[in-house]
């Protein structure tokens, strides 16, 4: 796999937009091309080359390119958006909208992620080696079409808002989680290996939720079914299996109504 | 002020009869002139294997107002990725189904349009569409206020009073500087305040004791009474439902009888828009339940000469379906479980906004669009059949010229049924297999102009190339002697290579260059004095109105820096 290096030389003024950092679109161009991409800061639009200094051999096709960025690039937003296969690893933290909308490949993060990240995602793997911020894995504001597919793995905290209408894939959290997850969910899994405060599934028609800790406050639209016994992302254990959102209508498949599954860890 | 020659190009004008000959057209001082009238100093356009018309006329859609901004603001999403920059004259625009109002105006100007109606504006809520109207640019605007549910309106037909209705209507028209009356879902609307509807036109709205039925029949009254330039606009009850077509044809047969008076040259007194929606067979949306009634109601249509209708054709698309028939949208709402507004007008009328997709791997949407088809192909009279989309509740306003590429070309229609999962299933139930007409240029340009400018009383102004008309000239890129792939048609249409009206160029090379001088048309019509209508007025606000009678009306000059008045006088 050719790889592709970014240093940062320049710490933007204001938040860079810089969507165009993704091995589909730097794969099978020349160092000079790939510093003359377009980055936009505010309503300038600039080039990669004025932000970093860009080293390596970029390969013929996406899946044969790597990317890695070396160093901080926290007021850099849209890393890896849209991608469809390759690699990037940044070793820094970024700003919002990492690997939003991606659809294939591999993006790690050795740092933090910003809000919206994974946003839409329908494929791919999205790696955080750090904490991430709110709306991770969420549906794009106003749209019913969530996270469809893919794994966003989070080594640390998630935030508020995390997989808001997903409808497919996997989110897994190290650590704790903020209010709102699960939100409309009509189907995939998310998973909570710490601590989660209020409105786990809330308005959950479909799909799967884990928490290993504690839950502060509990959905009123949940019931329980029975305890089960389960491995869940490499961890034994009996769980207590809630059924809901009561409040919300669900689908029926063969005459047995489908619900929002929620598992607490005993 | 500039003077135009468009050349050698192929001209269709139903009104003059010109169809396809290369005759010259010329613009001066924003009227249609002879060509022999302008001097060696006009700008010569060169239309040579292109295609020139008059401006075309919306006669309905929903393009400026509450909902529609309702609609931008709960649909993010419909502007995810699809904006433009600001590029010359041009500003900002965004948006699918719920564009920005600057992208309505190049959508429209780039579709060769010089005027649209807006379908239904809430009276008390007449400020905020004027301001969108006025912020609209180049297409020239008119707004209908709805009166179907409006209680002044159901308190004096209940009693058939129709010399103060229509008393009321001058006065609604004036305070809010509408163009004419809109009824949608009579009395269902007000209904829906209880959580009930009027399914039909013989259910009795609660508390009023009236039904549909006499408020249709009361409006064409009234509108007659007035003489105002369009009819009465309808939106029956029961849209939507399947085997609604009998309600519709009872609906038209309220017409029956009446004839239009006034002094604006329209046939109908009947307008009954998106007939695509009220002319479903069958009791289900399935395959097996479903059944277009097309058939049943043209039959009925073309054999009448006072109706007029709009189509509504499905595009297959998704977008934003809005309108103030309220207990319909709650409907649709719980047939997608997608986001639902519903609203309420105090004394007026409601308002529901829902997204929709119509996908084209149902059966139940391309049976839509069928049917939409259908009625516009079935038409015998293309001066009282007007294409639209019923924007975007149908489809999306830049879906036009696909619409029309449906239209005109067979082949197009057979390579959707054949692309569709159950396209075969469609034939079956709909009468589109039937059907081998293809719609000509001529039978086009009355259909998406010289029929709706009539129809809204303005075959003075526009529809037509005639001398002493508005000098709206759009010339599209398509050669009819050439062109044999419909695609070509759909790009034509929605790419128009030069528009011309008030007086100026607002695409050249098919690249928006000016932004025109856009008008707000309104009706002003005198009344006699009538101290009952006044005294009703006034108890109303002082008793019900959360806003003051000083606070209602679109007074300032603010609204309608622009405006386009045409008079009306029934005082006699």
């Amino acid at each position: 796999m050719a790889i592709i290096t970014l240093n940062p030389i320049q710490k933007p003024s204001l938040l860079l937009e810089a969507d165009n950092i993704k091995p589909d679109v730097f794969a099978g161009k020349s160092l000079d091309e790939i510093k003359a991409l377009h980055v936009f800061m505010g309503t300038d639009q600039l080039t990669l080359g004025e932000f970093f200094e860009v080293s390596g051999d970029s390969g013929a096709t996406a899946a044969d390119t790597k990317i890695v960025i070396d160093g901080d690039i926290s007021r850099v937003k849209y890393i890896g958006m849209k991608m469809t296969a390759g690699e990037v690893v940044v070793n820094g933290s970024t700003d919002m909208y990492a690997g939003a909308w991606m659809q294939g490949g591999k993006l790690t993060v050795n740092g933090d992620v910003d809000a919206f990240s994974g946003l839409a995602m329908t494929g791919g793997e999205l790696i955080v080696n750090g904490n991430a911020g709110n709306y991770l894995g969420a549906a794009y504001r106003g749209d019913w079409r969530g996270m469809r597919g893919g794994v966003i793995r989070v080594s640390g905290n998630g935030g508020s808002d995390i997989g808001t209408f997903m409808r497919g894939g996997e989110i897994i959290i190290g650590g704790d989680v903020d209010v709102h997850v699960g939100t409309h969910a009509e189907g995939g899994k998310i998973v909570v290996k710490g601590d989660a405060k209020s409105r786990v599934g809330g308005q959950m028609v479909k799909g799967e939720i884990y928490v290993f800790g504690d839950i502060e406050v509990m959905m009123p639209g949940y019931q329980y079914r029975k305890d089960v016994d389960l491995e869940v992302d490499g961890v034994s254990g009996r769980f207590a299996l809630y059924e809901g959102d009561m409040g919300e209508r669900h689908p029926k498949k063969k005459g047995v109504t489908i619900y929002g599954q929620l598992y607490m860890k005993y | 002020m500039a003077e135009f020659l468009v050349k050698n190009g192929f001209v269709y004008d139903p009104v003059l009869g010109i169809n396809g000959d290369m005759v010259d057209v010329a613009v001066r001082n924003g009227k249609m002139v002879d060509a022999s009238d302008v001097g060696t100093n006009a700008t010569v356009i060169d239309a040579k294997g292109m295609t020139v018309m008059a401006a075309g006329v919306d006669i309905h859609a929903h393009i400026a107002g509450p909902k529609v901004n309702v609609g931008r603001n709960f649909r993010p999403e419909d502007k995810l990725f699809n904006a433009t920059p600001g590029k010359g004259v041009m500003r900002m625009g965004g948006g699918h189904s719920v564009p920005t109002v600057l992208r309505t105006a190049y959508t429209y100007a780039k579709m060769g349009y010089g005027f649209a109606l807006e379908a239904a504006m809430p009276p008390l809520l007449a400020r905020h569409t004027h301001e969108e109207m006025r912020d609209t640019p180049i297409i020239d605007e008119g707004a209908l206020p709805v009166f179907g549910n409006n209680w002044f309106v159901l308190e004096y037909l209940k009693n058939n009073e129709i010399e103060n209705t229509a008393a009321y209507i001058a006065w609604l028209l004036r305070m809010t500087k509408g163009f004419g009356i809109k009824n949608v879902n009579p009395g269902g609307t007000e209904a829906w305040g209880w959580g009930l509807n009027c399914e039909t036109i013989h259910d009795v709205v609660p508390y009023f004791d009236i039904t549909p039925a006499q408020i249709i029949k009361g409006l064409i009254e009234a509108n007659e009474y007035l003489g105002l330039p369009h009819c009465m606009h309808m939106h029956g009850n029961s849209l939507g439902q399947p085997g609604n077509y009998g309600i519709t044809l009872e609906t038209l047969k309220l017409a029956e009888g009446y004839k239009p008076k006034g002094d604006f040259g329209r046939d109908q007194v009947l307008h009954n828009t998106h007939l695509q929606f009220h002319s479903y067979g069958g009791e289900s949306y399935t395959s097996k339940g479903f059944a277009s009634a097309s058939k049943e109601i043209m039959n009925y249509v073309n054999s009448v000469d006072n109706i007029t209708f709009d189509t509504g054709i499905v595009t297959l698309d998704e977008t934003t379906t809005m309108t103030a028939d309220g207990p319909f949208e709650h409907h649709l709402s719980h047939m997608n479980n997608l986001k639902w507004v519903n609203s309420d007008v105090e004394l007026e009328t409601a308002a529901g906004i829902v997204p929709f997709i119509y996908g084209k791997n149902t059966f139940i949407a391309v049976a839509q669009w069928a049917v939409g088809v259908e009625l516009a192909l079935m038409a015998k009279d293309p001066m009282r059949c007007f294409i639209t989309t019923d924007a975007p509740n149908a489809g999306p306003l830049y879906r036009y010229p696909r619409v029309w590429k449906w239209l005109m070309s067979l082949k197009a229609r057979d390579a959707l049924l054949e692309d569709a999962k159950y396209g075969d299933k469609v034939r079956n139930a709909c009468y589109i297999g039937e059907l081998d007409k293809e719609i000509s240029l001529y039978e086009l340009a009355m259909m998406t102009r010289a029929g709706c400018a009539k129809a809204l009383g303005l075959s003075h102004m526009f529809g037509s190339l005639k001398p002493g008309l508005e000098g709206d000239v759009v010339v599209y890129p398509y050669n009819p002697e050439t062109a044999d792939d419909p695609e070509l048609i759909e790009q034509a249409f929605g790419n128009a290579h030069t528009l011309i009206k008030g007086g100026e160029q607002i695409v050249k090379d098919g690249e928006i260059v000016s932004n025109g001088n856009k008008r707000t048309f309104w009706v002003n019509c005198k009344t006699n004095e009538n101290a009952q209508v006044q005294h009703d007025i006034s108890e109303k606000f002082k008793k019900y109105y959360t806003v003051t009678e000083n606070n209602y009306g679109v007074s300032a000059h603010h609204y309608t820096p622009n405006p386009y008045v045409i008079e009306v006088d029934a005082t006699k």
